[in-house]
Formats: C-alpha cells, structure tokens, sequence
C-alpha cells in the first residue's frame, strides 16, 4: 500500500511501486481528467501539479511523491490562480479537440501562481505541451489575459 | 485461442465471400480484396461494398426514411424543456455540436447554448451525406445546413399547432420565444417542453416557411462552443475515459512488419502470473494481455517473447522486409505505366512543341501520421440480453456497427455503439481495418467472457496509425515569350484513400483522393493533361485532413512559382493575370494582400534579419482560400512567423469556429511542411512516438491571420480547407529568400541556407 495526497485527501493504493502516477490518477482513483498522450514526458497532457510544480505524471513513479500535494485538473477550480485561468480558457474560446487542454491548463495556473506577471518568454518556457490542434496562440493569449 | 481463431477465420470468411456490388473490375477487385483481407486490412471497402449500393442507387436505397426529416430522430424536448438534438456527426473539437445548435436553434426558436448535443445512435435518419453518414470530408455544415434549417422550423410548425390545439386558437395568433409559445392577445406561454408528446405526434408540414437570413440572430454569429468549459476543466469524456463495471483492460503489441503473425510465445507462463495479468492473447498480427489495470497489462504484454512470423523478403505486394520509403518513392518515380487522364484540354503536345520555354520537375511528399493526442481504445461489452454494445472512436457510426456485427456473428441491430467525443482526428478515426482497435475489444471480450478495454500506447498507435500516402506527381510545363504557362502537364503516381477504401462506391477509373489539387485548378492555362497511374502502397493508408490537397496543393502552387521564375515574372502577378475571368479567385487572392499589408516578395529587411514571402492559392472541399507566408531562416532552419489566410467557403454558420478551424488547419499544415517524415526502412515505421516524430510545438507557430470572405457561392466546407494553402506559400517564401526550390517535404530534412 503506498498513500498519495491528492487534490487535499489522503488516498490508499495497491499498485507496484513502480506504477507512474498518471495511471493511478486515472485507473486507480478514476481521475480522468488528466490524459494520457505518449507516455514519455513529451507532449505535456498528463501535466498535474506536484506542490506547485508543474510535473508530468506519465513519467512519475508513484513511490517517488512520498507525502507531495498533488493536484489535478478536477480540483482547477478550488484555486484562485486556477480559476482565473479557466475563466481565460473560456473566454478566449481555447480548445478545440480540447484533449491537451488539461495539461494545458494545468501548466498555465503554475506558471500564473510562480511568475503572476508572465513575459512572453517566460509563456514560451513554461507553456510546452503539445497541441495537434494548434490552439497555440490562443493558449498564451488566454494566459495573458488571466494575468492581466 | 480457438475460438479466437475460429472468429477471425469466421470473420474473414464473412468478408472474403461479401459480393461485390459493380460488376466492371469485379475480377480485379476480389482477388486484390481478398489479399488485403487475408493480411487483415481489408474490413472497411469490403464490407462497405457489401453494404451500400453503387452510388446512382443511393438516394433510391435511403428513400425511406429521408434522411435529416423526421423530428422525433433529432430532438429530444424534456418536461423540464431541456433541448437535447441527437446530431448524425462526430464532435472532435471542429466545432459541429455548437454549429447544428446554431442552425436548429435558429429556426426552432430556442437559444444555442442551452441546447446539449450528442451523437446519435446508428440510424437510417443521420444519413444526410447523399444517403450516407459520416464526418470527414468536411461535410458536416454544408451537407446539412439546409436540412437542419429545415428540421428546426418544422420542429417548431409543430409546438405551434400543438399549442394551438391546447389552448383553442388559430396557430397564426402565435408566436413563439426561446423554447417557449406565446399568445401575446392572452399573455399566456406555454413551454417546448410542456408540448412536445402533442407536437412530435403531429404530421410535420413540409411547406413550413424558414426565417429570413436578415433576421437571423444565431447563424452567422461568433457564438461560444458549448464544450469549452467541460474542456477546460477535464469533465469532457473521450473513448479513453470511459470504463464499464467489470471490465478487463487489455494492452496490445502488435507484429513489427505489418502482416505478419505471433508463431510463438516463449515466456508466456511466466506472463501469465505477473500481477494483475488475467490471461494472455494471440490476435492477428498481434499479441495482447488482459489485465485489472493498462499498466500492468501493457508492462506485461512488453514482457512477452514474441517469435513473430516472417515477412516477405522483398516486393511491393506486402510490406516486404526491405520495404522503406525510399524504395516506393523510387517506385512510384520510375513507373512506366500509362493511366487515365484526370483531366486534359487544349493541345499539350502542339504547346510544347511551339514553347518559348519548356521546365520540368518532380515533387514528392512522405507518409504522415495523424498524430491526435488521444491514443485509439474500445470498449467491448456482451449484454446478458445477446446485444453486443461498444464504445468506438469513429467517423462512421453504421460501417462501424456493421463490420463489428460481422466480427461478432450477430444483426447488425443487435450492436449498440456509442460514438464519444474524439480527442482529435484529422481522418483516423475512419474504418482501416486493422488500423482500429474496436476489433480486437470485440475478439477479446469473446474470448474472456468479460467486458474489455483495448487501449494502444502511443508506441503502438505509431506502429498502427494509417498513413497519409506518401506521394509523387511529375510537372511539365510550357511556356510563351511573356512568362504565360501555356501548357501543363503532370504525371501522378500512387495510391489514395477513396480509391482504397470506398473502391467498391466511387470505382472511377481516376481516384479523386489521389490528384484533387492538381485538377480543377482556377488558372487560365489553355492546354491540360493530368495523368494518374495507380501504384498501389502496401501500407495501410488514410484519409489525413485535407487528403490529396495536403500534398497536391504544395505540388501544384510550387511548380507554378517556377514557371512564374522562369517566365521572368512575380508569383502574384502571375496568378492575378491567370484569374482574370476568376472574379471569386481573383478577389479573394487580392484580399490576402490587403490582408499582408499589400504583396511584397522580397526579401527584405526586417527585425531579426532577411524575411520574404511566398503565396500559393487553393480550391479545397467546395471552398477557396488564398495564403500568404512570411519567413526567415534562422540557424539553418525555417522560420514561419506570419501566415496571411483569406478564406472563401461561400457562407458560413460561427465565424468565430471558422477562424479556429482555419488557424487550427494551418498549423497542422505547417507542422507536416516543417517537420513530418513517417518513413518506413527496412519494413518497419522509422518513428515511434512524439521524440522521433517532432509535430508542431509552441516555438514555431506563427501568428495566423485569417480572414473570411462570403462570396455567396455554394456553400463549402471548413475544417480542412485551411490547411493545403501552407506548404507551398511557406516553399515559395523559402524559394524567394534563398534561391532554394524544395520539392520535398518536410523543409527539416533539407540544407537550407540564405
């Protein structure tokens, strides 16, 4: 039994230590909201916050996160940064196939709640999820409208 | 394994013995087919032959009901008045939910964003494509936009007689608001919803008036998606999500040459008691374990040692062993055979013979992958009640329901399928036989006696994806004294998805997939002849947004820059001269140019170093756009950072969705112009997941700006269109900065240098 603390409660899973994060979020809690899309930390949709970091979960052994706050984007809305960037999300009309958006979302309340006044550079480091959509440019107007 | 085995053979049975439907080419057909079948591709055009009659008995075959009518099979009006409108097409972010809300709610009368829009079930009514359902081709809005106009208005003749009968008044003292009927004379309303069992039973007026487009308050608005908040909060549910009580997830290799077979599993004992492992799979041309979780079953199933059957050494019949994408290329390029003519005018020879100038060159582009960020999976469930229900990312709902039917051995009523919300498609989620996973959730919930979940890594969908063809046209043109192309001919070799796939319906004698954006093109160039010689790939290969445009436009548009080159004269001016007696090209090409801040070629200075710019024009799905690119090259690479898109689809129903769709379109299109190669060596794909297959990422988007133009012309369609105008606009802005003339795709493999 490992206990992970998720979303601000305790949870216990029977699952090999070895098991990434991504799928115990998704298989074993039924947190579907984080996405699975390659597995190898390069397209960004598994994207959650592990304290505050935007990490992504497909490449997070779960014996790794110890007693860490996990967030992920079913709790978006408790937070006041993450909120804020929903709110932007919608108004700036995002996503379109919207299966990146999680991770998107998730990246761009971490960066909002690190760095509340990004500069452009600062959205190009931060904001490198993949989207097939290219909804690209409406991602970091949406950004910059929620820190504006 | 034996009942598997009994299935598949039993499956393929079914679908070698399934008629053929045209007589002309029958014998060509059935033993291609039944090779296909046997390699395990074949599914889709067999049973689709089987399925539907040849095209001039379509609209006869869906007499019944006509498709698109009949109002009790669209909406859905709760007591509470909540409007549900049962849609005949796949939302996968193109923004159709949100569209047919604005067309319906336009007519019925009810807000757009208080209706909630799902998917329908398979049915005769969602035929509205010419007697068949599906969405692709980018269909939806314009195949529909009048039906469903129409469905509305008579939706809501009928909450008027209705209201009419319940409250003893003539149906022209009503009115109607937002849901609601109104008799201003008494004040009272009455809801949608308190109507609908008394209206739905009502004789529907075909006659009924529709709204004046002047008066219109929903179409033609940019009205907000009615999915971006669940999207935004990940409450959105795609196939992947999904999960049914009790089931199995399954995890899948599949074999490393495509058609070859498991022989032998050496560890599978030891497999079959790694934890959580529920059983262990042999399916055609793959292995798979079922397991109480994917990871574990995927941990196991890559745990397997598989001897897998060997593939041919060599040939283009199967994918051989040395199969690569340089062999076909060299395949396709020195072809000998003659192929009916897609379209010819005039007199090539008599204008090559008196040409003042005569250029020749050869254009080529590489397989694609669709690269949509959800990986594919299926549910397969069998129902106590001998139903079998399935949850399958798909494009066409009824081919789907049929094939998995066949596979089951059951009436194709007895197949319930649900069709989610997709997290992307770009042309995947078509039926490409082994391509899809629905087949295998079926095979393996046989097999287990359990509900199963097959989902592929994205290792495996890599391996599986079915591919934009790669593609090779010859250009040959002539050209007078002045610059003025005066002859054009080309040469197309290949294979494209119409042909391959619904062969058995659309069996021209030219594949239209294989030359659309080399034919049909706007320019006055007097003397025509565009050949096509079919080679067929062995690949399993795919509709991918645009299809013959994604590559044919790039072709086209960049062998006339060098016409325009060699004649001595600006790529704009020339294409202006060529449209003279084009009033819709002409002007939407000059609307680019205002849109650019006015044509200029360059190169020239700007912050950053040397740019110039590229133009290239388009006649994709019934609509017209005309693109401008702006580049520089920055430590050898190119980079886009403008593209100019006027766009032309004749009418549109949310200018805010076009926009997004057109953005959306080009960025895929620039993502395959700068990057994208699936190439196969020696029998095997050469990419295996997004770190060997870079797609467009946030660096390289440029701005996209984008402008709709109405003209009013034929309404066309929007989610494709976008796209084929990049390519050769970004080649020639290349060409015009560097001297570089790039003739295949993608600019990363090429040395490019100002």
């Amino acid at each position: 039994m490992t206990t992970i603390h998720v979303n601000g409660r305790a949870h216990e899973v029977a699952v090999e230590a070895d098991t990434p994060l991504l799928w115990v979020l998704r298989d074993t809690l039924g947190l579907t909201g984080t996405k699975y899309g390659c597995g190898i930390a390069q397209c960004g949709a598994c994207t959650v916050l592990i304290d505050g970091e935007a990490t992504r979960s497909c490449q997070v052994p779960v014996e790794s996160v110890g007693n860490a706050d996990i967030r992920t984007i079913e709790a978006i809305e408790e937070d006041a940064v993450g909120r804020k960037v929903v709110e932007a999300w919608v108004a700036s009309q995002v996503p379109q196939c919207g299966y990146c958006q999680s991770g998107q979302v998730m990246a761009a309340t971490a960066l909002l709640k690190q760095t509340p006044q990004p500069t452009e550079a600062d959205i190009q480091d931060a904001m490198t999820n993949l989207c097939r959509c290219g909804t690209y440019n409406r991602v970091a107007s949406a950004i910059r409208q929620a820190a504006g | 394994m034996n009942s598997l085995q009994t299935l598949h053979a039993r499956a393929a049975a079914t679908l070698m013995d399934a008629p053929l439907e045209s007589p002309a080419g029958a014998g060509t057909r059935v033993s291609n087919l039944s090779r296909r079948a046997f390699l395990g591709f074949g599914a889709g055009a067999l049973v689709l032959g089987a399925l539907l009659p040849p095209m001039p008995a379509l609209a006869q075959a869906a007499a019944a009901p006509k498709p698109g009518t009949r109002v009790p099979a669209f909406l859905v009006i709760g007591k509470d008045n909540a409007v549900t409108l049962l849609s005949p097409f796949v939302e996968g972010g193109q923004g159709i939910n949100t569209g047919l809300a604005q067309i319906v709610g336009e007519e019925l009368d009810v807000h757009p964003s208080r209706f909630t829009v799902e998917c329908a079930p398979p049915g005769a009514d969602y035929a509205v494509i010419n007697g068949l359902r599906m969405t692709g081709g980018s269909f939806s809005t314009r195949s529909s936009y009048d039906l469903m106009r129409r469905l509305g208005a008579t939706a809501r003749d009928m909450m008027i007689r209705a209201a009419a009968a319940r409250l003893k008044v003539v149906p022209g003292s009503l009115t109607t608001d937002d849901g609601h009927v109104v008799h201003a004379a008494s004040g009272r309303r009455l809801t949608y919803g308190e109507l609908a069992d008394e209206a739905l039973a009502l004789a529907p007026d075909e006659a009924v008036a529709l709204r004046d487009p002047a008066n219109f308050r929903y179409i033609r608005k940019p009205m907000d998606r009615l999915d971006v908040r669940a999207k935004s909060t990940g409450k959105a549910v795609y196939a992947i999500d999904q999960t049914v009580e009790g089931m199995l997830h399954a995890a899948v290799r599949h074999a490393p040459h495509l058609g070859t077979q498991p022989d032998a599993l050496a560890n599978e004992a030891a497999v079959a008691v790694m934890p959580g492992v529920h059983s262990v799979h042999r399916l055609p041309g793959a292995v798979a374990v079922a397991a109480d979780s994917w990871w574990r079953a995927r941990k196991a199933v890559e745990a397997l040692e598989v001897a897998w059957s060997k593939p041919a050494p060599t040939g283009f019949e199967t994918v051989a062993a040395d199969y690569s994408s340089q062999g076909i290329l060299a395949a396709l390029k020195a072809s000998t055979a003659s192929g009916p003519l897609a379209e010819t005018e005039g007199d090539v020879a008599a204008a090559f013979a008196s040409a003042a100038k005569v250029i020749e060159a050869e254009y080529d582009a590489p397989y694609l992958a669709h690269g949509q960020l959800e990986p594919p999976s299926s549910i397969a469930r069998f129902n106590p009640d001998g139903t079998l229900e399935l949850w399958a990312p798909n494009q066409m709902p009824e081919l789907f329901q049929s094939v998995a039917a066949q596979t089951a051995g059951l009436p194709p009523e007895k197949v319930i399928l649900h069709s989610p919300t997709l997290g992307g498609f770009f042309g995947r989620h078509f039926l490409y036989g082994s391509s899809n996973p629905f087949l295998q959730a079926i095979q393996l919930a046989k097999a287990t006696n359990r509900p199963v979940k097959v989902l592929w890594s994205r290792e495996e969908e890599f391996r599986m994806d079915a591919v934009r063809p790669l593609s090779f046209s010859r250009f040959k043109a002539a050209l007078d004294p002045q610059g003025r192309p005066t002859a054009i001919q080309v040469r197309t070799v290949g294979e494209g998805p119409l042909g391959r796939w619904f062969g058995a319906i659309f069996n021209g004698p030219v594949d239209s997939s294989a030359v659309e954006g080399i034919v049909a093109k706007p320019y006055a160039v007097p003397n025509r002849s565009m050949e096509y010689v079919k080679v067929p790939h062995p690949v399993t290969i795919a509709f991918w947004r645009s299809v013959g445009h994604s590559m044919n436009d790039y072709f086209y548009e960049g062998f006339f820059d060098e016409i325009a080159d060699a004649g001595g004269r600006d790529p704009y001016e020339l294409r202006l001269e060529l449209l003279k007696d084009k009033p819709r090209h002409r002007a939407l090409l000059e609307t680019v140019a205002r849109l650019s801040g006015g044509w200029k070629r360059g190169p020239y200075e700007a912050e950053g170093g040397k740019r110039a710019r590229g133009v290239s024009m388009a006649s994709p799905f019934g609509s017209e756009t005309a693109t401008v690119a702006e580049v520089s090259i920055e430590d050898g690479e190119v980079r886009v950072h403008n593209l100019w898109i006027a766009f032309d689809p004749g009418s549109i129903v949310n200018p805010a969705i076009v926009k997004a769709q057109v953005e959306s379109a080009a960025a895929l299109g620039l993502s395959a112009t700068l990057f994208e190669d699936l190439s196969y060596e020696g029998g095997v794909r050469q990419s295996h997941n997004f770190d060997d297959y870079p797609i467009l990422p946030r660096r390289a988007m440029p701005a996209v700006h984008v402008e709709i133009v109405e003209s009013g012309a034929p309404m066309g369609g929007v989610g494709e269109p976008g796209l084929p105008g990049v390519a050769p606009a970004v080649v020639n802005a290349v060409a015009a900065l560097t001297g570089q003339r790039i003739r295949s795709l993608p600019l990363a493999k090429a040395k490019i240098g100002v």
